[in-house]
């Protein structure tokens, strides 16, 4: 065991972790931060996608001591402290972009990624950026709506199917 | 995953030292070793991650050659490498965003996947694979499926590609994995023209002769109607037939041929 340290949504949190321990289960399981999940553990699915040093990464593919003095952004750190939600995570509620609500930490972490490098992607875009976030319930259609929205762009525009 | 020794060194001797070990790996972006690592196909005692030597990683031009840093990430090529644009397409074509932000070009080479793409773009444009003990021409690099010159403990420190006039990557993306179920990387340089296959090949990645001998007369995709390619030299598994591939390997390179003109 080796304790890390790393800056969590801006808090500095440490724990100690195995050479194998992956940043998921160090911030599931140490850090108790429930909010990143788990879908495959195969680098597939994108459920697990945090920011490290404002890149969107799979945690299930990072080794915990990777991150070591790193500053990571989850899911938790999105909303307000006071727990009013951001503009993609307000989106996704207003257009129903999520059923189940089992990809849609990926999801939010991987559309607030894009929207950083890319304010105003147009659905194309959005589509290809998020080729490795794979959602089982909404047919995407309405996640795609939702980014859109975030991004203050009109969702008219995408045809309802 | 069995459990192992983390090391994070800050120059590349430190990691050659730590690497010359028993059982001891390079870690790149962990992309590919760490799912082999939890199906227990790779059980390092002691993992030397090259994320902490910063010499590794970067993109820089003189105009006739590219060079990358060995573990500069996929995405860093895509957004950087604008000297050689059909190679920063290809890298920016890997996988998906969250893949390309912590995948390398060194650990690409290294694990030289027959599906992956940048072996072709090394073999195409007659790259030059830099490793902390010597210099590798890409044509001798490449031995067969997962298979390379390197030896154990050599890293690859950067990848030198000479720029050529015109390039073009074409990938026939395998939708579950998107990885390249055929992929074909054309490249003019004023010698004559290079083609490196990938997905296909039962050996790899692989360079078509008589395709370059064809468009090195003419550079058309018309030029590589009359050739053909065999199935039995093709992998076949669930995702299509070998002579499905051989079919593909001759529409992506039209393709890409024609994305040149
Ligand atoms: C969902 C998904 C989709 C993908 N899609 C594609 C795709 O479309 N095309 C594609 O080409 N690839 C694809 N990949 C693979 C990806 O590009 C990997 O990043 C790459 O194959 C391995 O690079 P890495 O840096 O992650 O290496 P690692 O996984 O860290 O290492 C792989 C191997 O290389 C060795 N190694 C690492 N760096 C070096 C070095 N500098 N010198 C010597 N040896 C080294 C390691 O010891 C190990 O044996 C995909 C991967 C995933 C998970
Ligand atoms: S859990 Fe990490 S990609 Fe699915
Ligand atoms: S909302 Fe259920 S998996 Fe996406």
């Amino acid at each position: 065991m080796t304790k890390i340290t790393m800056t969590v949504n801006g808090k500095t949190r440490s724990g100690d972790a195995e050479g194998r321990t992956l940043l998921v289960q160090f911030l599931r399981d140490t850090l108790g931060l429930t909010g990143t999940h788990v879908g495959c553990d195969t680098s597939q699915c994108g459920a697990c996608v945090v920011h490290v040093n404002g890149k969107a990464v799979k945690s299930c593919t990072m080794l915990a001591a990777e991150a070591d003095g790193a500053d990571v952004s989850t899911i938790e750190g999105q909303a307000a402290p006071d727990g009013t939600l951001n503009a993609i995570q307000q989106a996704f509620q207003d257009h129903h972009g999520l059923q189940c609500g089992f990809c849609t930490p990926g999801m939010v972490m991987s559309a607030a990624a894009l929207l950083k490098d890319n304010p105003k992607p147009t659905e194309t875009e959005i589509r290809h950026y998020l080729e490795g976030n794979i959602c089982r319930c909404t047919g995407y259609h309405n996640i795609v709506k939702a980014i859109m929205a975030a991004s203050g762009q009109d969702v008219g525009a995408i045809a309802a199917e | 995953m069995y459990n192992f020794e983390f090391v994070k060194p800050a120059t590349v001797d430190e990691a050659i030292a730590a690497l010359r070990e028993e059982d001891a790996q390079a870690l790149g972006g962990g992309q590919t070793l760490l799912p082999t690592m939890k199906q227990r196909l790779a059980m390092p005692s002691k993992l030397v991650s090259l994320g902490g030597i910063a010499d590794l990683v970067g993109v820089s031009s003189d105009g006739a050659t590219l060079t990358l840093g060995g573990a500069t990430p996929h995405a860093v090529v895509a957004s950087n490498a604008g000297a050689y644009p059909a190679l920063a397409a290809l890298a920016g074509g890997i996988g998906d965003p969250a893949v390309r932000n912590r995948g390398t070009v060194g650990g690409s080479l290294a694990n030289n996947d027959p599906a992956a793409c940048y072996p072709s773009a090394a073999l195409a444009s007659g790259a030059t694979i830099v490793t902390n003990a010597r210099e590798i021409a890409a044509d001798d690099y490449f031995q067969g499926l997962f298979s390379t010159a390197l030896d154990e403990g050599e890293i690859i420190t950067a990848v030198r590609f000479p720029i050529p006039q015109r390039a073009n990557y074409q990938k026939f993306e395998q939708p579950a994995s998107r990885f390249a179920l055929v992929g074909v990387f054309v490249a003019q340089y004023a010698d004559g023209v290079r083609v490196a296959v990938t997905g296909a090949g039962n050996d790899g990645v692989f360079r078509w002769s008589e395709a370059e001998a064809a468009l090195s007369g003419s550079f058309t995709p018309d030029a590589v109607d009359g050739l053909s390619l065999s199935g039995d030299d093709m992998i076949g598994d669930l995702h299509g037939t070998g002579a499905y591939r051989a079919h593909l390997v001759k529409v992506m390179t039209k393709r890409a041929v024609a994305a040149c003109n």
